[in-house]
């Protein structure tokens, strides 16, 4: 399991959250470069997209290629715009959390060269409203890089100026979808736009606009310095480079582990984890967040990219791994998603509105023992109802998703949910007799 | 309640760093919520209309659609308990029960002395540590009911 890390490789030194502690290990250096050899915007942007680095957030896209749609500022003089999407809130997701309450000044340096990149006036880092420490940290190192010529007007004696201003959200996940996050920047109700428009050619406030994860940047600095040949190094063809696993439920040392992309979520689970808790046998796991579906353990051997993970008919997601082990219940957990996606719809699209309540509905239904065997197939009806593709954003996806993969891995749990009587039934079946607590 | 000078100059500050004043709104909720009693009365929501020149309905749009803004009073400290699947799988419901049970509490209502609002709230990032909830903006982590216990024991009147 030992492998190069450099995403918590700073760390180890207590105080790396201060512009000191982040300098003495050679923080900014990069950023510092790109501006005294005057590196051009569009060599910049090459790298990152030559490393192959692909977006944290989610959805895996190219982040080098996503920053190349921002239209040529000589044929487009618009003021433009970054959103940092630190609204981390995809159930399993904590890993932009240690980010920024840690290394604050490793995600600004990225920014500062994503500015660069992109010839941004203004970049807002979006930190749901929880996360009080994360947007302390992040503020204060603000004013520190401010005060040392790194941020603002004519950084570094250059005539080059990019302000960067935190912004706190309030507790709503669909504002971590990026046309509902710049909605709710703009000081509206966190409902998502219809693409087209892109941000690239109309985001906030109608400017072109990126919407990046805190992952993402931070991943940017470390690629500069050391060059898209090295990341590609790790990880694999596809997907280079290292992420963050977040490993949480039936484990026995959950956490959030640096891991190289490809990795076995088995090798994850058992060497980084601890294996699954109390010395059980795994019943179900969700690889990348709960958006991405419960798989069985048949397939556990999986490696963690995006291509591999999406070969076993999920996703690879936010890299959010949840495990379950032999007394859990997917049903269960499956309502408990509902639930979460029925309060989070944002209500704009009747499909996901009406959707993820029905499905909230016939889960708390077969749970409590009620079920009937068609109910099975209603699932999969409303599941087809709202996705894919059926909605103005993917939150209706994100509750399909996970019911499909109920049907099409757990089958036989929600057959003997419906034969047995629920829940309580089936959980007391599941209990085991010598139970070490 | 009225908006305080000190909350305009706040305000002022904060709407500079947007090249649209509305989008300091919910940064200023935030700040309306902390300082002038813990949840946004009808009064604050026209006051905070009056500032940022929209309709009161406008800004109470914007208010009720996100769960951290409070449309009615609430107790003196708040205790929101994680639900969602990896707190759920490491026994957040056990943990629910003695917070309401310490508190005297229902999900979603204050204690009848006041002293404590209680709710469920969906992910709030802290899964790798789970179960855990938020008590007055704080996180506590890696819990258990008997830690929860000793943790809103000392508040109690």
């Amino acid at each position: 399991m030992s492998h190069e890390t450099y995403l918590f490789s700073r760390m180890a030194r207590e105080d790396v959250h201060t512009l000191k502690g982040y300098e003495a290990q050679g923080g900014y250096q990069a950023f510092k470069k790109i501006l005294s050899e005057g590196t051009s915007p569009t060599d910049v942007t090459g790298i990152v997209k030559d490393s192959g680095l692909r977006g944290r957030g989610g959805a895996g896209f190219p982040t080098g290629l996503k920053w190349s749609f921002m239209p040529d500022p000589t044929k487009d003089s618009r003021t433009r715009y970054m959103a940092v999407n630190a609204d981390e809130s995809e159930p399993g997701t904590c890993k932009d959390r240690i980010l920024m309450e840690r290394d604050p000044h490793g995600l600004l340096e990225g920014c500062m060269i994503a500015a660069w990149a992109m010839g941004l006036a203004g970049i807002y880092i979006y930190v749901r409203g929880e996360y009080r420490l994360s947007y302390a940290r992040l503020d204060e190192a603000i004013q520190e890089a401010r005060a040392a010529g790194l941020i603002g007007e004519n950084i570094m004696g250059s005539d080059f100026s990019c302000e960067v201003q935190m912004h706190k959200g309030a507790g709503a996940y669909i504002c971590g979808e990026e046309t509902g996050l710049m909605e709710s920047l703009e000081g509206k109700r966190g409902h998502p736009r219809p693409k087209p428009p892109f941000p690239a050619g109309f985001g906030l406030w109608g400017q072109p606009t990126t919407v990046n994860n805190v992952e993402s940047i931070f991943n940017v600095p470390f690629i500069l310095e050391r060059g898209s040949d090295w990341f590609k190094t790790m990880g694999t063809e596809k997907s280079p480079g290292n992420f963050l696993c977040g490993v949480s439920g039936h484990v026995e040392k959950p956490g959030v582990y640096e891991i190289a992309l490809g990795t076995p979520a088995s090798t994850i689970l058992n060497e980084y984890a601890g294996g699954v808790w109390r010395g059980r046998e795994l019943r179900a796991w969700i690889p990348g967040g709960s958006s991405t579906g419960f798989l069985r353990p048949e397939v556990i051997d999986t490696p963690m990219d995006h291509d591999s993970v999406k070969a076993v008919g999920s996703m690879f997601g936010t890299g959010a791994m949840i495990i379950l082990d032999q007394t859990a219940s997917v049903v269960h957990s499956a309502l408990v998603l509902m639930n979460f996606y029925e309060h989070e719809s944002c209500g704009q699209c009747s499909q996901c509105r009406e959707g993820t309540e029905w499905l909230a509905q016939v889960f708390q239904r077969i749970h409590d023992g009620q079920g009937r065997m068609e109910d099975i197939d209603l699932l999969t009806d409303i599941a087809n109802g709202m996705a894919p593709g059926k909605t103005i954003c993917a939150l209706a996806d994100a509750a399909a998703i996970p019911t499909h993969s109920v049907i099409r891995n757990f089958r036989d749990e929600l057959v003997e949910y419906v034969q047995e009587g629920g829940h309580a039934a089936v959980s007391k079946k599941r209990s085991l007799p010598l139970e070490v607590v | 309640m009225a908006l305080t000078d000190a909350l305009k100059e706040e305000f002022t500050e904060l709407a500079s760093h947007y090249p649209k004043r509305q989008a300091a709104l919910i940064p200023a909720l935030h700040r309306c919520q902390e300082d002038l009693g813990g949840w946004l009365s009808p009064e604050i929501i026209e006051s905070v209309a009056e500032w940022f020149e929209m309709e009161p309905v406008e800004v109470f749009s914007v208010a009720s659609f996100y769960p951290m803004f409070f449309l009615k009073p609430v107790g003196k400290h708040i205790v929101s308990v994680c639900r969602n699947i990896s707190c759920d799988l490491r026994g957040s419901e056990e943990l629910f029960e003695r917070v309401c049970q310490v508190t005297g509490a229902k999900a979603g209502a204050n204690s009848t002395d006041g002293n404590f609002y209680v709710e469920q709230v969906e992910c709030q990032g802290g899964c790798a540590n789970a179960p855990m909830m938020v008590l007055d903006g704080i996180y506590h982590e890696d819990l258990t009911p008997d830690k929860a216990e000793a943790i809103l024991g000392s508040l109690k009147r």
